[in-house]
């Protein structure tokens, strides 16, 4: 479930896919037990979610949900997938507070934001080495507490920070422009969706604002930004993602099975959270394999499993979050998004 | 906080400017309306949506992917306002055919043609994001995700005030919107159908008596308004390069504001609600932040409504002198 085709389905059609890969080629082996992607469009919007999720429990009885795609619409349906008993794993939604409902059917497969903005926190502070930051977020569910987390990092490394916040909505950004001029920071964070990054970074390189590095999140990696950027504006900026996402230079043999797989199906290479998605969706084939085909059943199978993942080494804690926490820095080069490596090692070239 | 308003005063006063311009443009939509029929005509918002793809039609066929400058410059500009015009003129006269006159004949109630206008504006989004944009724009499936246009003319500075540098597209939106708002306004108060829209405006029926033939009068005002969202929406694309299926909505609701607060029914008072919308905006952004804008400009918007209940020229359409 997730928003497959609102303003950011961008993020949300590449973990589907990824999922979709891994059921297809498991019914393809023909399995006693077939499995059936059902595909809920929430178009992003929390109400709606929680209106297909009650639909997905009351009508088509899934046993298994791999959503909601963003975090403002789990915070939303979680309760209801808890009263239903029906496990759910996120390959997406990275709010913190998440974790802290004590949801026992709740799983993501991804370090939430309070791993994320330090993460990327520290690589602003140290290989970007920037004393003087300016940090926005869109006031979403989403944007706002991992820009905080972003602050509040910097903060305690010494470096000055201005924060201002900006309506997602909207297309003209101007005003926050302004400010951002007139403070002269070395580097800018957004916390938000690539939508409103690609239009902000395209105001501020035509407001003169050129030195300062463009920092953003998962949220913002997708070629979207760089469509709404421009290429030459978008040029050298950086996102952070506790995702990982294969490209075509991978050597890990099991990383480009699944590339391959994946670019056979789609004819494009994996985007953000494919792997996640993959990685989701095997837990959940793992569980049926295992012979756990009721909601309950599956459930167990998932605080159990430990698997070696594309994306990572795929082990749940007690509370729903998945226990590997590396954070991994992009950079926009010669129009594309390339793989810089770990925050915690890349450097800037 | 002081500092930071003197520091910015001059960039965020540009921004505001070119911004209200293009509210102002999409508010002489409603208030025109308002002034004739007395109908808020909620799908305005689409109209310039609409205006905005028109537009993007333009460089689109011609395949236009760098920088123009000189006469081509010029020529695609001018092509991608009358494009905008079409298109957005177009959508008005159709909605007007299809969602009011047929109320308007039965002697619908006013919330009637309300409802029909929501819904058309809600029927006009979702056509663009299932059919029009996947299929015109040859984006299939993606027909919700915003759509770029390739920067056409150079970001130059042209001038700069007390040090903050204006840009040509910021000068070519001011002069723009401020050149068809004369236009228009000559066309109203000079012209033998703008004396229809201000008689039909002060009274429909003595109007008819007169010889003024309503249906026409009608349909040329929505042909005004949507001509004027269009050309809107041209200089929207134009300068923020980028549009989506749901871009109408925050503009319709800030142009509206901007009609009531310059006063509906009054032409220049949606000029005069438009730019003040705009700078109050920016200015408020710097004193409170910029998650405060729309609060203050809707406590503007109250507060002068509080005091001067018909807005801030307060003057109607059909009040205004022959």
């Amino acid at each position: 479930m997730g928003d497959l085709t609102g303003p950011n389905s961008g993020i949300v059609i590449p973990p589907k896919n990824g999922a979709k890969l891994v059921f297809d080629e498991y019914n393809k082996t023909n399995p006693s037990v077939k499995i059936e992607l059902v595909e809920y469009d929430s178009q992003g919007d929390g109400s709606k979610a929680v209106g297909l999720a009650q639909q997905a429990i009351k009508n088509d009885k899934v046993a298994a949900m791999i959503g909601p795609a963003f975090s403002g619409e789990s915070a939303q349906v979680g309760p209801v997938l808890e009263e239903a008993q029906l496990p759910s794993i996120t390959a997406s939604a990275t709010n913190t507070k998440l974790a802290q409902n004590g949801w026992k059917y709740w799983h993501r497969i991804l370090p939430n934001d309070s791993v994320q903005g330090p993460g990327i926190a520290d690589f602003i502070a140290g290989a970007a080495a920037s004393k003087n930051a300016f940090v926005i977020d869109d006031k979403s569910d989403y944007g706002k507490p991992l820009a905080d987390a972003v602050k509040g990092q910097l903060e305690t490394k010494g470096v000055k920070v201005t924060t201002d916040s900006l309506d997602p909505q909207e297309s003209d950004f101007s005003s926050v422009v302004n400010k951002v001029a007139a403070t002269k920071p070395d580097s800018i964070f957004f916390g938000g969706y690539y939508a409103a990054a690609g239009n902000l970074l395209k105001q501020l390189r035509d407001k003169g604002v050129k030195d300062a590095k463009f920092f953003s999140a998962d949220g913002s990696l997708d070629k979207g930004l760089i469509d709404g950027a421009g290429a030459p504006n978008a040029e050298g900026a950086l996102v952070g993602c506790p995702c990982y996402i294969a490209t075509a230079d991978v050597t890990d043999e099991k990383v480009k099975k699944f590339a391959d797989a994946y670019k056979a199906a789609y004819s494009a290479d994996p985007a953000i959270y494919a792997a996640e998605g993959y990685d989701a969706a095997t837990v959940l084939v793992e569980a049926v394999k295992a012979g756990n085909t009721t909601p309950e059943k599956i459930n167990e199978f998932i605080k159990t499993v430990d698997l070696a993942g594309v994306s990572k080494q795929v082990k749940f804690g007690a509370n729903g979050e998945v226990e590997a926490k590396d954070i991994y820095m992009y950079q926009v080069k010669n129009g594309a998004i390339t793989l810089l490596g770990k925050a915690s090692e890349a450097k800037l070239g | 906080m002081f500092s930071d308003f003197i520091n910015q005063f001059w960039p965020a006063s540009i921004d505001g400017l070119a911004f209200g311009s293009i509210y102002a443009l999409i508010a002489l939509g409603y208030t025109m309306v308002y002034g004739v029929l007395r109908l808020i005509n909620f799908a305005h918002s689409e109209v310039f949506m609409i205006g905005t793809f028109g537009a993007m039609f333009v460089p689109f066929t011609l395949g236009i992917d760098s920088t123009l400058t000189g006469i081509a410059l010029v020529g695609v500009i001018l092509a991608m306002i009358v494009a905008g015009m079409l298109a957005s003129a177009g959508t008005a006269i159709a909605l007007e055919q299809v969602a009011y006159k047929p109320l308007r004949k039965r002697g619908a109630s006013r919330l009637a043609a309300l409802i029909s206008a929501i819904g058309a504006s809600i029927f006009l989004q979702e056509l663009f994001a299932l059919v029009v944009i996947p299929g015109v724009f040859d984006r299939p499936e993606r027909g919700r995700i915003q759509m770029g246009l390739p920067r056409l003319m150079e970001r130059s500075e042209l001038f700069s005030i007390a040090g903050h540098p204006v840009r040509v597209d910021q000068v070519v939106v001011i002069i723009a919107a401020i050149g068809m708002m004369i236009a228009l306004d000559a066309l109203v108060n000079r012209t033998k159908i703008g004396r229809g829209i201000r008689a039909t405006a002060q009274n429909p029926e003595a109007a008819t008596l007169m010889g003024v033939d309503i249906n026409n009068i009608v349909r040329m005002t929505f042909l005004i308004g949507g001509a004027m969202a269009g050309v809107a929406g041209a200089l929207y694309l134009i300068s923020y390069e980028n549009t989506n299926y749901y871009i109408g909505f925050l503009f319709g609701i800030k142009a509206f504001t901007a009609a009531v607060l310059g006063g509906i029914g009054n032409l220049r008072g949606a000029l005069v609600g438009g730019i003040v919308l705009g700078l109050v905006e920016n200015y408020g952004a710097i004193l409170v932040g910029s998650d405060w804008k729309h609060v203050i400009s809707f406590t503007i918007l109250i507060l002068v409504l509080m005091f001067r209940p018909t807005g801030i020229l307060g003057e109607s359409l059909q009040q205004a002198r022959a």
